[in-house]
């Protein structure tokens, strides 16, 4: 078996409520996966668990051939698996620059042995990533100030600062116009040149289906369907549960 | 300024600071200064988990009491060198700092507040309860009749110390204000989840946070004893240890080494001098509302008009 990430029989309960039921999900490397879902279906709360914010009762979370299941969150972006947050969450008492400082000096060192950039070498890195996500000309600003877009622009380049081998971009389209969605698919496109593989999380149906391989459907904590992003949106019981039709 | 530079230029400075001092013939000077100066650590020292990490602690007066009571029980022990005190001291208010973390670190906001508040009552419930350091009665130190490194008075030679440990905790501050380690606080202090997520290990760097800090406060009590001669917990537990070490950073600026000096300097020598001049029980009143004002008027403090001065200045060139 040669899966980036494997979740099996993921089961989150907040409570008596069960928010995750018995989830597998497998993601090769590269991949580009979609993962829909109606609101509270549990889709953050499997970015959560995946990432290891939120600990797990059942089921086991396996990275690159390993068990990570019980490894902080911490660690877990140092072996590679980077997200963003549904809500963006900058570094705002910094400038945009020392946002992507943090995982430049805390998540990267893991995979590259004990070797540790100089402070000029992560600000040349951190540079070179705001180039291409096209926020180098915000490098200076104060994180707070920046509008929704380039917010949403930041969370990504902070997560890819961290050289993940897998990154889950939780909605990181909401709230955006037309044309913005465009850019930031742009983005999430060109992870695969990076040799990085995406989960993208999103309601936004077009930017879904242009981007994804394979699409994974969650409804009420229950994965209902996983394949070909055409086969599974035709799928009658997806139509039923997540269409509402 | 690279680091070591820093250091160079600030003990040069405090060397100087103390030769300078020893013209001035008002041993009052001494005392006065000596108080502002055990601000200026308390301030450094509070501002590492309050203004770099953003956990405020309202348990000052523990620690630095813990820093004081270890010097009083290791001296009736002992009799052992200041250094070792110093030391000691500092170490002891460290442990009880990662004791802290360890016991609230999962607490935020204002849970961890109270916690640092409950911590400091049980020290001092401890205290007032403990016979050989003195109880509820207090305790008196003999200072030593010998002053060492030929200083005129011992206050002199106190007040010589105390330059040495701000320079000390001021340089601290500063290194960990620029290095990695103070990145990662700052990542802490505005959203702990997403620096969690960036790679930070958030449980351990709150821990040497509030290690550095409790020890520092710890550091700005060891030598107190000797400063006054008598300690009982009242005064070793004092509100005003609390208040100031909050109020002094959030005057002067909480971002960086800076901010908390200069507020304590500020507000350390005017309450100086409202207690010679009109009484000491206004000094509280001063500061609540000079707290009040910035608080509401300037939240960065006086280094937020440095900052913001810096920036306009820059946009116009
Ligand atoms: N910390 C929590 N405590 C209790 N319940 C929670 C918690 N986090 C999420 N839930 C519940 O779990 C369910 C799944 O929430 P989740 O945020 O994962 O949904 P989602 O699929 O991401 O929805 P959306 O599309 O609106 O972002 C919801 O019913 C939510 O109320
Ligand atoms: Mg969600």
């Amino acid at each position: 078996m040669n899966d980036l990430l494997h979740v099996q029989g993921l089961t989150k309960r907040f409570g008596g409520f069960v928010a995750l039921d018995r989830v597998d999900l497998q993601v090769a490397p590269g991949e580009r996966l979609g993962l829909i879902g109606p609101n509270g279906s549990g889709k953050s709360t499997l970015v959560n668990c995946v990432s290891g914010l939120l600990r797990t009762e059942e089921g086991q979370v396996s990275f690159d051939g390993h068990d990570i299941s019980s490894l902080p969150a911490h660690q877990r972006i140092q072996r590679g698996i980077a997200r963003s947050f549904q809500i963006p969450k900058p570094f705002a008492s910094v400038s945009v620059l020392d946002n992507l400082c943090v995982p430049l000096l805390y998540a990267t060192g893991h995979r590259e042995g004990s070797h540790r950039p100089s402070e000029a070498q992560v600000r040349s890195q951190a540079i070179a990533i705001l180039d291409s996500v096209g926020l180098a000309q915000r490098a200076d600003e104060m994180s707070s100030g920046l509008t929704q877009v380039d917010m949403r622009k930041l969370e990504l380049a902070r997560a890819i600062a961290a050289r993940p081998l897998l990154l889950i971009a939780d909605e990181a389209m909401a709230g955006l116009s037309s044309s913005e969605v465009d850019e930031i698919l742009q983005l999430l496109l060109q992870m695969k040149a990076r040799g990085i593989a995406v989960i993208m999380i999103e309601h936004i149906m077009r930017a879904v289906m242009q981007f994804s391989e394979r699409v994974v459907v969650l409804v009420a904590g229950h994965k209902v369907a996983d394949g070909n992003p055409h086969e599974v949106i035709a799928n009658p019981d997806v139509q039923k549960a997540y269409l509402g039709e | 300024m690279s680091n070591a530079r820093f250091a160079t230029i600030a003990l040069l400075a405090g060397v100087l600071l103390i030769v300078g001092a020893q013209w001035i013939q008002n041993d009052y000077f001494f005392n006065a200064a000596y108080t502002v100066l055990m601000y200026v650590i308390l301030s450094t020292a509070w501002n590492i988990l309050g203004g770099y990490t953003g956990y405020v602690n309202f348990g000052t007066a523990g620690f630095f009491a813990l820093g004081v009571y270890s010097s009083i029980v290791l001296w009736k022990a002992f009799h052992p060198p200041l250094a070792v005190m110093i030391v000691v001291g500092t170490l002891v208010a460290a442990l009880a700092g990662v004791g802290l973390g360890y016991l609230t670190m999962r607490l935020r906001g204002h849970f961890f507040a109270i916690a640092t508040l409950a911590l400091a009552i049980m020290l001092f419930t401890f205290v007032t309860n403990w016979d050989y350091a003195g109880g509820a009665r207090g305790a008196y130190v003999i200072v030593p009749r010998e002053v060492p490194f030929g200083f005129a008075r011992y206050i002199r030679y106190l007040f010589s110390v105390m330059v040495l440990l701000s320079v000390a905790s001021i340089v601290v501050a500063r290194v960990v204000e620029r290095s990695r380690l103070g990145r990662g606080l700052a990542a802490i202090r505005d959203d702990e989840l997403a620096a969690e997520c960036a790679g930070v290990p958030t449980l351990k760097l709150k821990l040497i946070s509030t290690a550095l800090s409790g020890g520092m406060m710890g550091l700005a009590g060891t030598t107190f004893p000797f400063f006054i001669s008598f300690v009982e917990p009242v005064g070793a537990f004092d509100l005003r240890y609390a208040v100031n070490a909050i109020a002094m950073p959030v005057i002067g600026g909480m971002t960086t080494w800076l901010g908390p000096l200069i507020g304590a300097v500020l507000l350390g020598t005017v309450q100086q001098l409202v207690q010679v001049t009109i009484s000491s029980a206004w000094n509280l009143l001063i500061v609540g509302l000079l707290l009040v004002g910035f608080v509401t008027m300037a939240p960065e403090g006086i280094m937020g008009w440095v900052f913001a001065w810096r920036r306009r200045r820059a946009r116009r060139s």
